[in-house]
């Protein structure tokens, strides 16, 4: 049985419930079950915002993540929260073009990505959230990249076909970075 | 023998429950005459509200439904969106349409719903045992106001007519009595117009018929009717306050 | 293996009653059920149906009234505060023995309480709500799935038995994305001889009405749907057991709470506890028969709830206080964890209740 719960917070604005519909739209094409579940009302508005993404390959109990597999933070409050509720073992990708603390627990797997500044200078500032999947992606054992063009395709809208371009960017970005 | 008087066929043959001198009975025959004339029988389904109109219901052969208080125009929008083809009326009176179901009443206008409103006004609430209206007039006794309507108190009455006027909604707007022989006829005429406005497509109609309530206003019904003629019509001009159609065609 | 699509689970309920053949949407907008209305509303114009946002609840529900009158599949949503507004027209419209369905995606009360998941309206979806003598049936998805296949069964068992369907959903199955399929929707139609349709001089006239000033009539036709909710009660009680076979302990749960009780049972199962869950699916009519065998065998009962304790009232009834009952419950759109409910497990096995 293999389960992975991944757990994106950050301000609303960044994507986050993006990237996560986009993980979840991945394991509905690789035929896992999926729960998808944003935090939702007004706090979404510059405040903060979480999604949480359940792949399993058996039904998907409880919706809420309590104890992430993957934590993707994007700013120093979502890490402060949830860093402590990682499993042991689990990892943390941590967007450190936002984020100057470090991860001080030693049983965790730490990303450290300056997603925000690569998306900058690679004129897709609104992609970070992109960036940090790609590299998910690339490193967690239970995941993998392929199969993300169809992904993205599937996700934006035709009316904005531009983007479909650089999301593949954004992601290969994130891939590749060391 | 000839015939020269009879029950129109879209009234029930039964007696109504009105008290003695109630105009209720003569606006009952006035709609079913128009849906008898218009030969709509058929495919009309009308709206009974919460008053002394409540059981409406039984006095019309048409398919009816009794509405909450206050609720007749949504209940009829539902019932018109669902079926558009059919011709769909209220009959409600003051408290129900001006008080508690105002919003109703204004955002039904509003949506121009395709729809035929007929409105009682007799400045009380007959049904519960003479209670103060939203059209009492100041001054005016009932139950719940003994010294008279103290508008500083209570608030001034509301100009029903007047106030839909106000909005680019409504088609049809126009306000008729039924104290004399004359009025009837001409309260005849708009209620006929406010159907016809629906046959045609052309939206929210509604009829204000000014009348009297002998019975909680403690008097006769002759001095009722004298009464709507010296104290009501003054403060309720008998007039179209809108009529779409025809502004257009003036211009 | 059938097609999947991620949808929301409010999302789910739109497309779902559209499969299910209605065409009529009345509402108005409050969190966090908008998207049922927002669906609507872009779907309804392409396929011939009608949305109309309502100057308010009342309004909303009583254009349902008379939608429903007219005969056709109609259906409103809201969320707690809305529900509160719309009891008039569910009295009414079981008053008068008109079929629609009503979504409540709950949030927390009382009052205006918050717009996180809640399942605090049980007692007013199971109990009443409006004035008067009457049921509704009300179903609990506990999935986005369930969104959409309850929802058409809610339309099916309204127009069977003439009397409103409500969806209690909450919050987070609300706004949560699962996989669905549509493939399994059995959609069915009745006939509507009452409905106003007008009489086009061929019958007598239809009347729907709630009104019966003579008590002995009003009686009458309140024995007559109390024998209507007894087929229904006889027939329709739906839920899930999980785990139950040679289980000591009980937990039961419904909806949301439900998701996050597997987790707990699964746990306290490695740890041991012979523990199983019982979900409710209708919350009326109460599945009283599986709680019943369920009392002849277990220890004791944990009943997991969203709000300070409803449905426990309905298990120690429908047992018989036969087991003990133990709450473990949050509320105000606080949900418990797994490790919460896996704890109040180990203390129904500890005999603390």
């Amino acid at each position: 049985m293999k389960t992975t719960q991944i757990l994106i917070a950050g301000f609303g604005g960044q994507g986050i419930l993006f990237a996560g519909k986009f993980l979840a739209y991945k394991g509905l094409l690789e035929e896992q079950q999926i729960s998808w579940l944003p935090s939702y009302g007004p706090e979404m508005r510059g405040g903060t915002a979480n999604c949480n993404v359940i792949l399993s390959d058996t039904p998907v109990g409880s919706p809420i993540i309590t104890a992430p597999d993957v934590l993707i933070a994007m700013n120093l409050p979502s890490l402060q929260k949830y860093v402590d509720t990682v499993v042991p073992g689990g990892q943390i990708y941590v967007d450190s073009a936002l984020i100057d603390a470090k991860v001080e627990r030693t049983d965790v797997e730490v990303f450290y990505i300056p997603a925000t500044q690569m998306a900058k200078d690679n004129g897709i500032a609104s992609l970070a959230n992109m960036i940090i999947v790609g590299h998910l992606l690339e490193n967690h054992p239970e995941l993998s990249f392929e199969g993300t063009d169809e992904v993205v395709n599937k996700l934006v809208p035709p009316k904005k076909a531009a983007l479909v371009e650089l999301n593949q960017k954004a992601l290969a970005l994130g891939k590749n970075y060391k | 023998m000839a015939v020269v008087f009879e029950k129109p066929k879209a009234l029930a043959d039964i007696p109504l429950h009105y008290c003695p001198g109630c105009p209720h009975g003569i606006i009952h025959r006035l709609v079913a005459e128009v849906i008898d004339e218009l030969g709509i029988e058929g495919k009309t389904i009308g709206v009974a509200p919460v008053g002394c109109a409540v059981m409406a219901y039984d006095y019309f052969n048409c398919d009816m439904i009794e509405a909450a208080h206050g609720r007749a125009p949504a209940t009829a929008t539902g019932i018109k969106r669902s079926r558009p083809e059919n011709i769909v009326f209220t009959y409600q009176g003051d408290g129900d349409l001006a008080s508690i179901g105002m919003a109703e009443t204004v955002h039904s206008a509003a949506r121009n719903e395709n729809i035929t409103v007929i409105f009682v006004n007799n400045a009380i609430y007959g049904m519960t045992g003479g209670q103060m209206a939203p059209t009492s007039l100041p001054g005016q006794v009932t139950q719940t106001s003994p010294y008279g309507r103290d508008v500083n108190h209570c608030g001034w009455p509301i100009k029903v007519c007047e106030m839909l006027a106000t909005l680019e909604g409504p088609e049809y707007i126009t306000r008729v009595a039924v104290n004399n022989v004359k009025n009837v006829k001409n309260a005849k005429k708009a209620i006929k117009k406010a159907f016809e406005n629906q046959i045609a497509d052309k939206g929210f109609s509604l009829v204000e018929v000014v009348s009297a309530c002998p019975t909680n206003w403690g008097m006769t019904p002759q001095k009722a009717l004298e009464w709507v003629e010296s104290d009501m019509l003054p403060y309720y001009p008998i007039g179209v306050y809108k009529d779409r159609s025809a502004a257009k065609e003036e211009k | 293996m059938a097609e999947r699509v991620l949808m929301k689970g409010n999302e789910a309920i739109a497309e779902a009653a559209i499969r299910a053949g209605c065409r009529h949407y009345f509402g108005y907008p409050i969190t966090p059920q908008t998207e049922i209305a927002a669906y609507m509303a872009k779907k309804m114009p392409k396929i011939g149906g009608v949305f109309l946002q309502a100057e308010s609840e009342i309004a909303s529900i009583n254009m349902v009234y008379g939608a429903a009158a007219a005969g056709v599949r109609v259906m409103t949503s809201s969320s707690s505060p809305g529900i509160s507004l719309k009891a008039e027209g569910l009295s009414y419209i079981a008053g008068s023995d008109v079929p629609a369905l009503v979504v409540n995606v709950q949030r927390g009360g009382p009052g205006l309480g918050g717009i996180q998941p809640s399942q605090s309206d049980y007692f007013q979806a199971t109990k009443g709500g409006g004035h008067g003598d009457y049921r509704m049936i009300v179903l609990a998805p506990a999935s986005v799935q369930e969104m959409a296949s309850l929802t058409i069964k809610g339309f099916n068992l309204a127009d069977k038995y003439l009397m409103t369907s409500m969806i209690l959903a909450d919050g987070t199955i609300g706004q949560m994305m699962e996989p669905i399929s549509f493939e399994d929707a059995e959609i069915e139609t009745y006939e509507k001889p009452w409905a106003l349709t007008g009489t086009e001089g061929k019958r007598k006239h239809n009347v729907v009405n709630s009104l019966y000033l003579k008590p002995d009539q009003l009686e009458v036709k309140n024995f007559e749907r109390y024998e209507r909710y007894k087929v229904v009660e006889e027939n329709e009680p739906m839920w899930e057991e999980y785990m139950m076979e040679d289980a000591e302990y009980c937990v039961v749960a419904f909806g949301i709470a439900s998701r996050v009780a597997k987790n707990a049972v699964a746990a306290a199962r490695a740890e041991g506890i012979k523990v199983g869950l019982i979900r409710p699916i209708t919350l009326w009519p109460f599945p009283k028969k599986a709680l019943a065998a369920a009392a002849d065998k277990v220890k004791g009962f944990i009943s997991v709830e969203l709000n300070m304790g409803q449905m426990i009232e309905d298990i120690k009834l429908y047992t018989q206080c036969k087991r003990p009952v133990a709450l473990c419950c949050r509320c105000g759109g606080m949900i418990p964890s797994p490790d919460e409910v896996l704890e109040s497990i180990r203390k129904a096995q500890k005999g603390e209740f």
